[in-house]
């Protein structure tokens, strides 16, 4: 039986996503293919699949990607599909041969593209809005005008820098955690 | 031998991938050898082998071998220079093993 789950995550939210299919794979619920937030999932043997997560640094058809996806699955991992820059793959837990999990140097380089990604939009959004707020001030008012710049550009910025500060965080986390293991 | 040797210190996974290619092997052969040789304690990732197979070509001390029968599967074997790392952290890992036995005073299991 289909079924199909609506979910929001977001970009710094990756591993909390990785952590979701495994734990509706863990379940019985096994995803079979991803859209525009849109996860579509076919009831199977509980824990039978483990899934991963993994953000390109090109999208899929580039030939860069074909050959990275063709490497994987050629080490016996399955390839769920994608959306956008992300590819989802997925492996038989009872294939010990491998994992699928990136190591701690992996997942230190995605969050520092994390990091990259919403600091520009950050920066972006700050260059839209100093100017009107440096000039409402001078002004002693906030011209009506501004107004609905202010606000779609302040809660992009607030939205994209608390998911810079979460990506930060744990960037900092996994650094420590180097410095000791591999 | 130059007296001055750059202190290399290799990752786990390099170290059994380096292994493991004193035969020509592919992605999956790669990761079964070092399963066998680890005896199952080192399970590694395809990323992390995609990674290191294309940095370890970079620094030529594997190299790809043309494709042959099964044009889709390429094969990777160790280079000279690669045997040379090997020694060099061979030894270096005595030097980690005997001083660790010395301190603790015998073999710590």
């Amino acid at each position: 039986m289909k079924h199909v789950v609506y979910r929001l995550f977001f970009v710094w939210d990756f591993e909390r996503e990785q952590r979701w299919l495994n734990e509706m794979a863990a379940k019985g619920m096994m995803l079979t293919d991803v859209g525009w937030f849109r996860y579509v999932f076919q009831e199977g043997t509980p824990g039978e699949y483990e899934y991963q997560l993994e953000w390109l640094p090109n999208y899929p058809t580039h030939p860069e990607s074909i050959a990275y996806i063709q490497f994987v699955e050629e080490t016996g991992a399955e390839y769920v599909g994608s959306f956008k820059k992300w590819v989802y793959f997925r492996k038989k837990a009872s294939d010990k041969q491998f994992t699928l999990a990136s190591n701690l140097d992996v997942r230190i380089s995605h969050f520092k593209r994390v990091i990259r990604l919403t600091g520009i939009i950050s920066a972006a959004m700050l260059s839209i809005l100093a100017p009107m707020v440096k000039s409402s001030l001078s002004l002693g008012y906030i011209p009506e005008s501004y107004l609905p710049n202010m606000i779609v550009s302040g809660s992009i910025l607030a939205f994209v820098s608390y998911g810079l500060y979460k990506a930060i965080s744990a960037y900092r986390m996994l650094k420590r955690k180097r410095l000791i293991q591999e | 031998m130059t007296q001055e040797r750059e202190n290399i210190v290799l990752t786990e996974a390099v170290y059994y991938i380096l292994l493991s290619l004193y035969e020509p092997l592919h992605g999956y052969g790669i990761m079964q050898k070092i399963q066998e040789l680890s005896k199952g304690r080192v399970v590694l990732a395809a990323g992390t082998l995609y990674g290191a197979l294309s940095t370890l070509v970079e620094r030529e001390w594997i190299r790809a071998l043309p494709n042959g029968k099964n044009s889709r599967r390429k094969e990777y074997v160790i280079t000279a220079k690669g045997k040379e790392v090997v020694k060099n952290e061979i030894e270096r890992l005595h030097e980690l093993l005997a001083n660790g036995q010395l301190i603790t005073g015998g073999r710590a299991k």
